[in-house]
Order: structure tokens, then C-alpha cells, then sequence
């Protein structure tokens, strides 16, 4: 990913990640409501610039934690779509064999040391990879996503508590969707936001408008030089409603009239898609050329998806190393 | 070579050698590093490697078993201190929803090599938060393994062993034995899930578990004075479980005993006492010596008959060999 990759460049790259992203939701939500996928499936469309944005600020190997609403994350930071895709099927050349499902998607390889069931887990991982990093003294940097459902959970004090006593490299992105499932923030939340929380544990932090990828990878990319100065940790504050409910089916009797179409209109991909052509960045033909190919590639990833089989019981016992009898 | 260690020396040598051996091993908890520990397990260790190796904590367990967890899959291998195995409760999620879960969720992609140390206070006057036993709790959720050593010697092994599995450890180590000393030997085997036979016997079999072994070897010997023969097993680790040993015992002597400290209600000696029913033709009935379940009380008089002395042991003993004063 892009050190200081210029401007139209990052631009460009943006656009692409949050399409691949919005693309790759949307087929989800469309399989889903076919009754095609099991379980829960949370999506961030709508969120689309965060994911891509604090990524592209990173390096490859820097490390994410993620959330359950975590598809975004996985594809900003390199994740291959088709392995996703399996893996929300349940087939065994998902990223995790199938036996993880949406919110559990890892890739060490690419930095991504996993989604997570558990709001506000990935919080004190993320602080434990940026320890490693500083002991081992590679200059790396960790950074954890999480809702701002999450920052009234303990693990949300006590992770950055500890970054910030040990001055960790760590990143920390709130993304504030206005919701934890079904309760607004003002409902969940007391005092004068995430940012000021992360000020009184003296960190650098910063609020930033989640539906300008632009501005949250400059936010983010400010946020880990502060890490790389060791200077850290640092915490970054992105606003961006979801379009879809907390989960595929949610019908989103909570949300006040008026709002939905509000998100709509700040809709990130939209957005940097006129401001590429605005700005010269790039040309109509460049926008209809990458949305072809980003298509493609997710068709293919349901082709793989639907040819990958669940594991045999048999398999999964043998991979967890367990007795077939207990 | 052989030395005589107190238990605690034991577990500060097994450290200071693993540190020494392997540069990822790193000590993070309350009072670690300067003050050496709450107990003296750390002595010396942060002076020795370092404060990047050894650090002192906030008074946070969900926060550092996370950190243990992020930095396990980091590179590092963290020992992570837990005062008391009561503290655990607040750490639960990142033992048992991540640390555990890690490998199987990333269909065994992710290795989690992380060591949870903390005390069982049993027998200490520690009362109802100090003084609890949850192994029955660890030992229930599939990816952990627990190893409870109940001698200088095992302090030792069993420790070193577990910083070198690749999946993650929680070691019961036993406050009622801390001062205790004993010989230890270096050449022992590092082997994970072994139990440990510590006097053969031809007529019944008792399977201790932690910290009830001296009591176990009191009442070994006062049985012997009444002329019943008992073969003790030290199981070392609930899990893996080496059930193996167990049963090629019960097939000698058909008749068994279990003696802990945990609550007897679905405590260890539960899954002894139903394995052995499942697939061996025993003499008689299982007698299981173990707690009420109450919380444990501070008196020492109700402390002294709450958990298992050997007197109740050898009653037991009584019991299943068919003697009318068991
Ligand atoms: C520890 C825990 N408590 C509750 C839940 C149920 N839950 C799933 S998502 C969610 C809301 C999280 O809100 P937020 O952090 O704002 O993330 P968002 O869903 O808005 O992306 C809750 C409460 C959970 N998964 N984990
Ligand atoms: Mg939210």
C-alpha cells in the first residue's frame, strides 16, 4: 500500500477499495436475503471510506484487528475476496475453513489478526501485537477498528490505558455509526465523545468525517506517524452512518425519518467518484473500466465460493486436535 | 543434575531459564517486574532481561491477557501473570472467547503460544475470592489446556513445558504448596498431558488433582496402616487429560477415588468418575472427596473441614474397598 503515494494516485486506489468493499456488501446482502448464507452478516456500506482510508495509511506488514461489522477492514488491508466469500459460505477454502464464519476473518499473512464476535476484543489485541512490535523494535504499527458501541466495554480503558502508559504503537479507529445494534449513541454514550476519552489518557486524537476517504487516511496516516516517532499510541474518531441495518434483516424501526436518506447522500463512493472526475484525478472511461473489473472479481469470488464444500466433521476434529469422542 | 527448590523457586527458575533460552518469552502482570511479583515468582527477572521483557502492569486482567494474546500472535511468547485464579472472571473473554478459540476460528491457521500463570489460594485462609479453585471452568472450554503442578518439581516442568506449546496454557500453580521444597531434576521430559503415578498400589486407585496431593500422600499412607493398598495418580493436567494412565490403573484395581479442592458439582472428579463408569467394569462405586458447593469460608476451622483432608480421604479409601467404617 501507498507510503506517500501522490495524490490522484491515492485517490484512484481509494476508489477502487471502496468499491471492491460496497461491491463485495452488496452481493452479500443480495445472497443473504436469497437465504443462501447462514448465520449473521453485520455490513459497513456506507462505511466504506474508513476501512479504506486508515488502511491505506498502513504497510503491509502492519497489523488490523477487526469487529463483526469487519468485511471492509479485511478487504482494505489485501484480503482475497474469493477466500472471504467461502468463507461465508461455510466452505473449507474460506479463510478459516469454514468454521469461523463472517465475523471471525483472519489473514496473518496480510496483518489481519482476525474479526471478532466480541465488541471491543480486538481493542486489547491490537495493544498486545503493538507491544510485540516495540519489543522487537521493527517499527511495525497495530491498529484496531472498533464501533462506538465498544468504547463503553472495560477492554476499551484498559487497552488504551496500557498503549498509552507504554507508549505502544497503536492506532486506534472509532468508527462512529451513530448506533450500537439498535441504541443510539446518545443513549449509550456519556460525556464529550471518544476523542476526549482518548485526550485524558494523553493521546494524540482526532475527529475526522468517516465518508471522506481522503480525510480519514490522512487522519490515520497522521496517527501512525505519531506511532512510528514512537509517540504513540493515537486515536482517530471516523463519523459515517450505515445504510443497512445492524445485521441483514434488521428493519430498522429505530431510525428517525429522514436519516437513511441523509447517509444516502453522503455516500463515500459517490463522493470520491465526482471528486476524481472533478479534479482531473481520472476520466469517465477509467470509472466504467474499474467497475467492470471489480465486478468481475467478485463474481469469480462467488464462483469460488459456491464450488468450496464444508469440511467433514471428521476434518474439523482432526484440525482442532480433539478425540472424536470427548 | 538435581537441586532442592522451594515451589516458588521453582517457578522463578523455569522462567529465568525459558527467558534465557528464548528471547520472544516475555513477563507482563501486576507486579512483576520491579516489586518481583506479589509472591516472589518474578524475583530478580525485570533486573535481569529488562523492562521490555518484563513489565509491570496496571491492575487490568482483561486488558493484559489480551495484550498476551495480541503479542502471541505477534511473535512473542508471553507469560502472563494473573494474581489469582479468582481474578480470571475478569479476563474471561480473552481467555476463553479469544485465546482459545483463535487456531479452531482460523481453521488452525492462527497459533496462539501464550501462558496464563495464576495461584489457587485454597487452604490459605484466603476466603470466598481468594480461595477458589476453577479448573472444572478451564478445563470446559475446548483450546485451553490446563496444567495444575503440586510439587517444586512440576512448578518447574510443567511451567517450562507450557511456554513452549504453541496453544495457550493456564497454570494453576498452588499457594498451599508455595513454600514447599523439593528436588528437582533436569532431565526430565517436557511431555504435556501427562499424569504422574506417585506410589503403586493393587487396590484402589486415587487420582488427585493440584494442590490436594500432599493430603492424597498423608492419607496413602495412613490406608497403608489399615492395610489397603492405594496406587496414587497426580493428574498434573486436566487438560490434556491423560486418561490413559487412569484407566490402566482402574483396570488393575477396579476401585476409584478422586480428591480436589474445586467444588465437587461438576468439578473433575465428575468426568473421572463418568469415564470410568463409561468404559471400565468396576469393583464399586466411585467415591469423589471434594468441597460443597458453597463458596469457601474464611474460619479456618470451617476452611479445615471444607476442603478435603485426609482423613476424608482414607474414609473414602474405606468406603469403596467395602469397609463398613468408610
Ligand atoms: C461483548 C458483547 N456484547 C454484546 C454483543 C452484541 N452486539 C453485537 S454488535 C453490538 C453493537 C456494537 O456497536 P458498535 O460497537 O457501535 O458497532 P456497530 O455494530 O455499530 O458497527 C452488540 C451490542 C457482542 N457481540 N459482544
Ligand atoms: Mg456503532
Amino acid at each position: 500500500m501507498s507510503d506517500h503515494a501522490p495524490r490522484p494516485r491515492l485517490a484512484r486506489d481509494l476508489y477502487v477499495t471502496q468499491l471492491r468493499i460496497r461491491r463485495f456488501e452488496e452481493t452479500v446482502a443480495r445472497l443473504f436475503a436469497q437465504g443462501r448464507l447462514p448465520g449473521f452478516v453485520h455490513l459497513s456500506i456506507g462505511q466504506e471510506a474508513v476501512a479504506a482510508g486508515a488502511c491505506a495509511a498502513l504497510r503491509d506488514d502492519d497489523v488490523i484487528t477487526s469487529t463483526h461489522r469487519g468485511h471492509g477492514h479485511c478487504i482494505a488491508k489485501g484480503g482475497h475476496l474469493g477466500r472471504m466469500m467461502a468463507e461465508l459460505f461455510g466452505g473449507r477454502d474460506g479463510y478459516c475453513a469454514g468454521l469461523g464464519g463472517s465475523m471471525h476473518i483472519a489473514d496473518l499473512e496480510r496483518g489481519i489478526l482476525g474479526a471478532n464476535g466480541i465488541v471491543g476484543a480486538g481493542i486489547p489485541i491490537a495493544t498486545g501485537a503493538a507491544y510485540a512490535f516495540q519489543a522487537q523494535g521493527t517499527g511495525r504499527v497495530a491498529l484496531a477498528f472498533f464501533g462506538d458501541g465498544a468504547v463503553n466495554e472495560g477492554a476499551f480503558h484498559e487497552g488504551l490505558n496500557l498503549a498509552a502508559l507504554w507508549h505502544l504503537p497503536v492506532v486506534y479507529v472509532c468508527e462512529d455509526n451513530g448506533y450500537a445494534e439498535l441504541t443510539a449513541t446518545d443513549l449509550h454514550t456519556a460525556g464529550p465523545g471518544v476523542a476526549a476519552r482518548a485526550v485524558a489518557y494523553g493521546m494524540h486524537a482526532e475527529e475526522v468525517d468517516g465518508t471522506d476517504a481522503l480525510a480519514v487516511h490522512d487522519a490515520v496516516a497522521r496517527a501512525v506517524e505519531c506511532c512510528r516517532a514512537k509517540e504513540g499510541p493515537a486515536l482517530v474518531v471516523a463519523h459515517a452512518p450505515r445504510w443497512h441495518g445492524h445485521f441483514e434483516g434488521d428493519p430498522q424501526r429505530y431510525r428517525p425519518m429522514g436519516e437513511l436518506e441523509e447517509a444516502r447522500r453522503r455516500d463515500p463512493v459517490g463522493r470520491l467518484g465526482h471528486r476524481l472526475l472533478a479534479e482531473g484525478w481520472a476520466d469517465e472511461s477509467w470509472l466504467t473500466s474499474v467497475t467492470a473489473e471489480v465486478e468481475a472479481e467478485i463474481a469469480a469470488a462467488v464462483a469460488f465460493a459456491e464450488r468450496s464444500l464444508p469440511l467433514e466433521l471428521e476434518a474439523m476434529l482432526h484440525l482442532a486436535g480433539a478425540e472424536a469422542s470427548w | 543434575m538435581v537441586t532442592e527448590l522451594r515451589y516458588w523457586q521453582a517457578v522463578n527458575r523455569a522462567l529465568a531459564e525459558e527467558m534465557e533460552r528464548d528471547p520472544r518469552v516475555v513477563l507482563v502482570g501486576e507486579d512483576v517486574g520491579t516489586p518481583g511479583g506479589a509472591f516472589g515468582a518474578t524475583r530478580g527477572l525485570r533486573e535481569r532481561f529488562g523492562p521490555d521483557r518484563v513489565r509491570d502492569t496496571p491492575i487490568s486482567e482483561l486488558g493484559i491477557v489480551g495484550l498476551g494474546v495480541g503479542a502471541a500472535l505477534a511473535g512473542l511468547r508471553p507469560v502472563v501473570e494473573v494474581m489469582f485464579n479468582d481474578f480470571l472472571t475478569l479476563a474471561l473473554d480473552q481467555l476463553a472467547n479469544q485465546a482459545a478459540k483463535l487456531r479452531f476460528m482460523t481453521g488452525g491457521r492462527a497459533r496462539v503460544p501464550l501462558v496464563v500463570r495464576t495461584l489457587v489460594g485454597a487452604g490459605k485462609g484466603t476466603g470466598p475470592q481468594h480461595g477458589q479453585s476453577l479448573e472444572a471452568w478451564l478445563g470446559h472450554v475446548p483450546g485451553l489446556l490446563v496444567a495444575m503442578p503440586a510439587t517444586p518439581a512440576d512448578a518447574y516442568h510443567l511451567l517450562r513445558a507450557a511456554i513452549r506449546c504453541d496453544d495457550p496454557v493456564v497454570v494453576l500453580e498452588s499457594l498451599r504448596q508455595w513454600n514447599l521444597r523439593g528436588q528437582i531434576a533436569d532431565e526430565e521430559p517436557l511431555e504435556v498431558g501427562r499424569a504422574a503415578v506417585r506410589r503403586p498400589g493393587a487396590d484402589l486407585t486415587l487420582v488427585s488433582v493440584g494442590g490436594a496431593l500432599p493430603r492424597a500422600e498423608r492419607a496413602c499412607e495412613l490406608a497403608a496402616g489399615e492395610g489397603i493398598d492405594v496406587e496414587l495418580i497426580d493428574l498434573r493436567w486436566l487438560w490434556p487429560l491423560d486418561w490413559a494412565c487412569v484407566e490402566s490403573s482402574l483396570r488393575k484395581t477396579g476401585r476409584l477415588v478422586v480428591v480436589h479442592d474445586a467444588v465437587g458439582f461438576l468439578g473433575p472428579g465428575a468426568e473421572l468418575a463418568a469415564r470410568a463408569a463409561e468404559r471400565v467394569a468396576l469393583a464399586a462405586p466411585v467415591v469423589r472427596v471434594a468441597p460443597p458447593r458453597t463458596p469457601v469460608p474464611f474460619a479456618p476451622s470451617l476452611e479445615e473441614r471444607y476442603f478435603p483432608g485426609a482423613e476424608r480421604i482414607v474414609a473414602a479409601c474405606r468406603k469403596v474397598m467395602g469397609r463398613s467404617d468408610g
